[in-house]
């Protein structure tokens, strides 16, 4: 189990980086799924011969960031949507990751890894290993933190949540996409650089639906500890890694489960916990066990910028209320808040709709990066228009 | 202060839905001037504004602020000159941010925006004086997200993060047309005090013809694409909604004339 831990702990820093482009950019990046094998390839390759492992480590981020930036060039550049600008990076890295390793598999095996003084000392798996990997990541998290709160974090920020006005504010957005989507795969790839050498080979095949693997601890995370306060959605998104990885450990422990239903695990854990962070059952329990969740704020209507995932994007604004993870009240505060919204609430069919034109448009590419736009649609919580409606009348109004 | 010179632009060119949404437009503003304009849907009112702010670019013609051509420049880096309020409320800031968030992107406008921290404690302090004097009360919830405030708090915000960096030239897209009277009122008048305090040059686009002729020192009438009418302050002052109508109908009759006669 503490080896599943470890593994949650280093797939964090990727899902740290998926966090980065999908929920403060807004920007279905799938980059992710060739930039981890970039980052575990090339450290691979070096290690194997006889680079240091630390100088596989930093390699490894280098190359993810340089997977980001071929796909951050041709959204910014040549205009290209970025589902379609990324699922064409990550078809083009497969071949590129097949040059740098120069086979599908490369073994480290009795080479020196950045784990050796932690093997040598039979210390994988043991609590030792998890403070050290915890500690990496928590300084990840701290780090985005930090960068988040910078003018320039602010303006990727501004970028993600409503471009016109970032624009208009005088940041260059093709400047806060091409570094937060460089930034977010050189993590990938990092996280690519230290789990191969974690498990001791980098496979060219190693980061097939990792984009949902990343996904997952996102909404997962999000869904324990919110996204009102930035420390503790990122701090979310490193507890959703873990949870996702004891889900499969423990799921694995079933004997009528066999390793090769892994997929199909993950498949269907990423769809629950979609579900999931939908209910408001669930919601409501959470927000009784956080004691993070009591909050002073009425509930708020989201306004999401134009949807950059769907192909009718720059003219299709869709807006809907708290996402999952706001889903913060007490349950006083929902009851309330549901009589205000009165029955009139229309459905949710807004992010639908656009979650159903990604589906559509992209159908034909692979089921999985049709799922993934479908997940960035974001969750909605609840309906829509009509809530931002009945706080607005709520609001103390000027 | 602003100056536009011939300025054209067609949409679709050369396919069967082209529109010219501006025929030659000449325009020539002093510092501090503040001009109102109208026109019908399509008079191409709103690309004026975006052709000015560089979120579209001109087919021909050339637009100079201060003495600096800036037509090549795209929009993100003239932001340091122009501010610009939109009609959506929801389009002049970020709802996920909170207000001291968004005045912190605010404050940057035009300068560069490095790895220093966003909102400083001496920024706060500013950004509260800054709220407080839009009477709104929004001082005391700098904290929370902009989703949360009304449509009318919002453009109130928007309208402060356009002006309080002081840019030259400041352009309002019908700006109140969103909100109730009595919000639009409140944000006419937080407009009509954000110019003279900043001395801006200002253009406001406005469907209110009562607005158009109450606000600003000088009116524009524009219709498909061209500007048909000017008044100055003291035309603007002698005139009425009426006298802007019977103009309307003018440049309605004339403008058929033309077509049968083309």
């Amino acid at each position: 189990m503490l080896s599943a831990i470890d593994q949650g702990l280093i797939y964090a820093l990727l899902a740290l980086g998926v966090f980065l482009t999908f929920r403060i950019l807004n920007f279905a990046d799938l980059t992710v799924d060739a930039s981890f094998t970039t980052g575990a390839g090339t450290a691979a390759t070096l290690i194997s011969h006889g680079y240091s492992p630390w100088l596989g480590v930093v390699a490894g981020l280098a190359a993810g960031s340089l997977g980001g930036l071929v796909t951050a060039l041709l959204h910014t550049k040549f205009k290209i949507d970025p589902l379609l600008a990324s699922i064409l990076t990550m078809l083009g890295l497969y071949s590129v990751n097949l040059r740098i390793m120069g086979r599908a598999n490369t073994p480290l095996l009795n080479v020196e890894t950045v784990f050796t003084p932690l093997r040598d000392h039979n210390l994988i798996g043991t609590w030792t290993s998890v403070a050290i990997l915890a500690a990496i990541a928590l300084a990840v998290k701290f780090a985005i933190d930090w960068f988040l709160s910078t003018n320039f974090g602010l303006a990727v920020m501004a970028t993600g949540d409503n471009p016109a006005m970032a624009s208009s504010l005088g940041v260059s957005t093709d400047v806060t996409k091409i570094v937060t989507l460089m930034l977010a795969n050189g993590l990938v790839g990092l996280a690519g650089a230290v789990m191969a050498q974690y498990q001791g080979f980098a496979d060219i095949g190693g980061g097939t639906g990792l984009i949902l693997v990343g996904l997952a601890s996102v909404i997962l995370g999000n869904a324990v500890l919110g996204t009102r306060f930035m420390v503790l959605a990122t701090l979310g998104v490193v507890v959703g890694s873990v949870l996702y990885r004891l889900v499969i450990y423990f799921a694995l422990l079933w004997d009528f489960v066999k390793a090769q239903d892994m997929k199909l695990i993950s498949a269907v854990l990423v769809v629950a916990a979609l579900v999931l962070s939908q209910s408001k059952a669930l919601r409501g329990a959470f927000s009784r066990l956080s004691p993070w969740r009591a909050d002073k704020d009425a509930p708020e209507p989201m306004t999401v910028v134009p949807n950059r995932f769907s192909p009718l994007a720059e003219t299709d604004a869709v807006s809907f209320s708290p996402d999952a993870a706001d889903g913060l009240e007490d349950g006083t505060a929902r009851e309330t808040d549901r009589r205000t919204r009165g029955a009139s609430s229309p459905p949710a069919a807004p992010v639908q709709r656009s979650a159903a034109a990604v589906t559509s448009s992209a159908g034909h590419l692979e089921g999985r990066a049709a799922e993934a736009a479908g997940t960035a649609a974001k969750p909605a919580g609840e309906p829509a228009p009509g809530a931002g409606q009945a706080v607005d009348d709520t609001e103390e109004a000027i | 202060m602003l100056r536009l010179t011939g300025v054209r632009k067609t949409f679709f060119a050369g396919t069967a839905n082209e529109r010219r949404a501006l025929r030659g437009i000449d325009l020539n503003l002093p510092e501090g001037g503040f001009v109102t304009i109208i026109g019908s849907n399509g008079a191409g009112k709103s690309t004026l504004l975006n052709v000015i702010a560089g979120s579209l670019s001109v087919d021909e013609g050339s637009v100079v602020i201060a003495g600096q051509d800036i037509t090549r420049l795209p929009e993100h880096r003239r932001a340091a000159r122009i501010a610009r309020v939109f009609q959506d409320p929801q389009a002049g800031t970020s709802p996920h941010m909170s207000i001291e968030q968004n005045l912190a992107v605010a404050l940057a406008r035009g300068g560069r925006r490095g790895l220093g921290r966003g909102v400083t404690p001496n920024r706060r302090r500013q950004f509260q004086d800054e709220l407080a004097s839009l009477g709104l009360g929004l001082e005391d919830r700098m904290r929370h997200r902009v989703g949360l405030l009304s449509g009318g708090q919002r453009q109130a915000l928007s309208l402060l993060m356009a002006t309080f960096t002081r840019p030259q030239i400041l352009l309002l897209d019908e700006h109140t047309a969103a909100l109730d009277p009595q919000r639009a009122e409140l944000v006419l008048e937080l407009t009509r005090r954000a110019i003279a305090e900043h001395n801006l040059t200002a253009l406001m686009v406005t469907h209110n013809m009562e607005h158009a002729l109450r606000m600003g020192d000088r009116l524009l009438m524009m219709h498909e694409g061209e500007i048909l009418h000017q008044l100055d302050a003291d035309q603007k002052a002698a005139a009425d909604v009426s006298t802007l109508l019977e103009l309307f109908g003018q440049a309605k009759g004339l403008l058929a004339d033309r077509t049968l006669l083309s």
